[in-house]
């Protein structure tokens, strides 16, 4: 599904993001990535999301070379990816509720499917209680529920998750990481990258480990080994 | 398409309402602006007024004979009709002059009684003449001192043309309005233009607010044009909130104004101006703050769309 062929970054200040990375990646799996701070993981989002280009190599989503996408397009590409972050990227002025329309009506969808799903997905993330609060009157954890409302409001085929649980306490970390693995578990393709020892060992899944912008181990029943 | 346009202007709306304070720095700076631009509109009302008051006051005086006859005078003047630079010709009898002689100098007891002993009316007829533009004066004149027709057999029946003293005041004058008003208007555009880029940088200021948000929008899927859309909406939408104070504001400033200026203005009346005149200047204060407002958001906006 996902296919990064001899991807190499080099940053405009000369050093390596990424050095030659090959990795393929099936639908439906739920695939952690882990290293160091600079081991490359948001480099490799960035490649994924087209938020920015490789210096070589090519990056394939369903056999699309994303790269190769007109800007015009990209948008459309970008509605296949939902995308949680370390620091949520709500957007401020909109409420819990408006904040996931906006990923629906950025989709065009009808407003009658909106006033339908929205309520509905506000409950799967446990939030139904708070639909019309600003993420400034939400906890942290709460804040992250929002954003993966948001990114699973279209039915993506797949979730990139850069650091989700950063922010977190351990238990709003659990909660996080169980309403990932639900979504996997539906039929969602699950990507995140983590520093957290205890969340990628007890996922028991795919681990690719990075370190100095290369992949240096990939074990399907992987353990946070650094 | 249409639930999207409907979005594009319901988000607008409500980004403007929201974001108060920011809202609130944009819609001041947009009337600042826009009152310069009403300014603008109303400096150059004052001075074309004027100006046209003025010229208006310019005319010549032709003079005649005291034993001028009045058919020859009444020829003259059909004359001057007749030509197409004049546009209009007033005959004033002797006696006429003379009753407005006397109410002129009603105080003035010893030219009354100088006037009384005298016994007779000195004052000859007179022709005021109007010409359709003061350019054409000169000519005017020169018709009237060159045509031997009207200078008959029994000799020169005009005494004398009044033109010819007032032309150096009348020229000045009309030198001294012409350059200010092209002086003022210079300086009044360049206050528009200037309060312009301040408005264009405050709108820019206030999305640059909101970069990160755009950031999000894009990630999330948003085409460029639906993320611009709310902006430039509420972009628009302070234009508009501005013109309206702007109007507001000229409401009480042109009555006071209207009010003490008008003696000083020869009547014009910037209150009665501004009623009468307040469709074109509603749309073109709204018009300048849309367009500033609009274009502001959209300038500002792009800067963060590029990927």
């Amino acid at each position: 599904m996902i296919y990064f062929d001899k991807v190499t970054k080099i940053h405009r200040d000369g050093t390596a993001g990424l050095e030659d990375v090959t990795i393929a990646i099936a639908p439906k799996e739920f695939v952690s990535i882990v290293g160091h701070s600079g081991a490359g993981k948001t480099t490799l989002l960035k490649m994924l999301l087209v938020e920015d280009r490789p210096t070589d190599g090519t990056v394939f989503f369903e056999s699309t070379d994303v790269h190769a996408l007109p800007k015009s397009k990209l948008h459309h590409y970008r509605r296949k990816i939902g995308m949680v972050f370390q620091d949520f990227r709500l957007i401020p002025n909109k409420t819990a509720y408006e904040n996931i329309a906006f990923a629906m009506e950025a989709a065009g969808r009808p407003q009658d499917e909106i006033e339908l799903d929205v309520p509905h997905i506000l409950d799967l993330v446990d939030l139904g209680g708070k639909a019309h609060h600003f993420p400034s009157q939400l906890s942290g954890g709460e804040q992250q529920r929002v954003a993966i409302g948001r990114a699973i409001i279209n039915q993506p085929d797949l979730i990139v998750a850069d650091e989700p649980t950063g922010n977190l306490d351990p238990v709003n970390t659990y909660e996080i990481m169980d309403i990932l693995k639900k979504i996997n578990e539906l039929g969602t393709t699950v990507l995140i990258t983590t520093h957290n020892k205890g969340v990628v060992d007890a996922m028991a899944r795919r681990v690719i480990t990075m370190d100095r912008g290369r992949v240096i181990r990939d074990d399907m029943q992987g353990q946070y080994i650094l | 398409m249409w639930t999207m346009i409907k979005r594009v202007f319901t988000g607008g709306a409500k980004n403007f309402a929201r974001s108060g304070a920011v809202s609130f720095a944009t819609v001041l700076i947009m009337t600042v602006t826009l009152t310069i631009v009403g300014s603008l509109i109303f400096l150059s009302a004052i001075l074309t007024n004027t100006l046209a008051s003025l010229q208006d006051k310019v005319d010549v005086n032709v003079y005649f004979v005291t034993d001028a006859q009045e058919a020859d005078i009444l020829a003259i003047q059909d004359r001057l009709e007749s030509l197409p630079e004049v546009a209009s010709v007033e005959y004033t009898s002797r006696e006429d002059r003379l009753t407005e002689f006397r109410t002129r100098n009603e105080n003035d007891q010893l030219t009354i009684q100088a006037l009384d002993e005298l016994g007779t009316n000195p004052l000859g007829a007179a022709l005021a003449i109007k010409a359709t533009d003061p350019s054409q004066y000169g000519g005017i004149v020169e018709f009237l001192s060159e045509d031997s027709s009207i200078s008959p057999a029994g000799g020169p029946i005009i005494d004398s043309i009044n033109y010819f003293q007032n032309k150096a005041v009348i020229d000045r004058l009309t030198g001294a309005i012409d350059a200010t008003e092209k002086a003022g208007l210079a300086i009044v555009i360049l206050f528009a233009l200037a309060s312009t880029i301040i408005a264009l940088a405050t709108v820019r200021l206030a999305i640059y607010t909101a970069r990160d948000e755009i950031a999000v929008m894009r990630l999330v899927g948003a085409s460029n044009a639906y993320i611009r859309g709310p902006f430039i909406v509420a972009g628009v939408l302070a234009g508009l909130v501005a013109a309206l104070i702007a109007l507001a504001l000229f409401y009480p400033v042109t009555w006071y104004a209207g009010e003490t200026l008008s003696t000083w203005l020869g009547g014009f009346n910037l209150f009665t101006y501004y009623l009468s005149n307040f469709g074109m200047i509603f749309s073109i204060l709204a018009g300048t703050g849309i367009l500033v407002g609009a274009l502001a958001s959209w300038l500002a906006v792009r800067r963060y769309l590029r990927v």
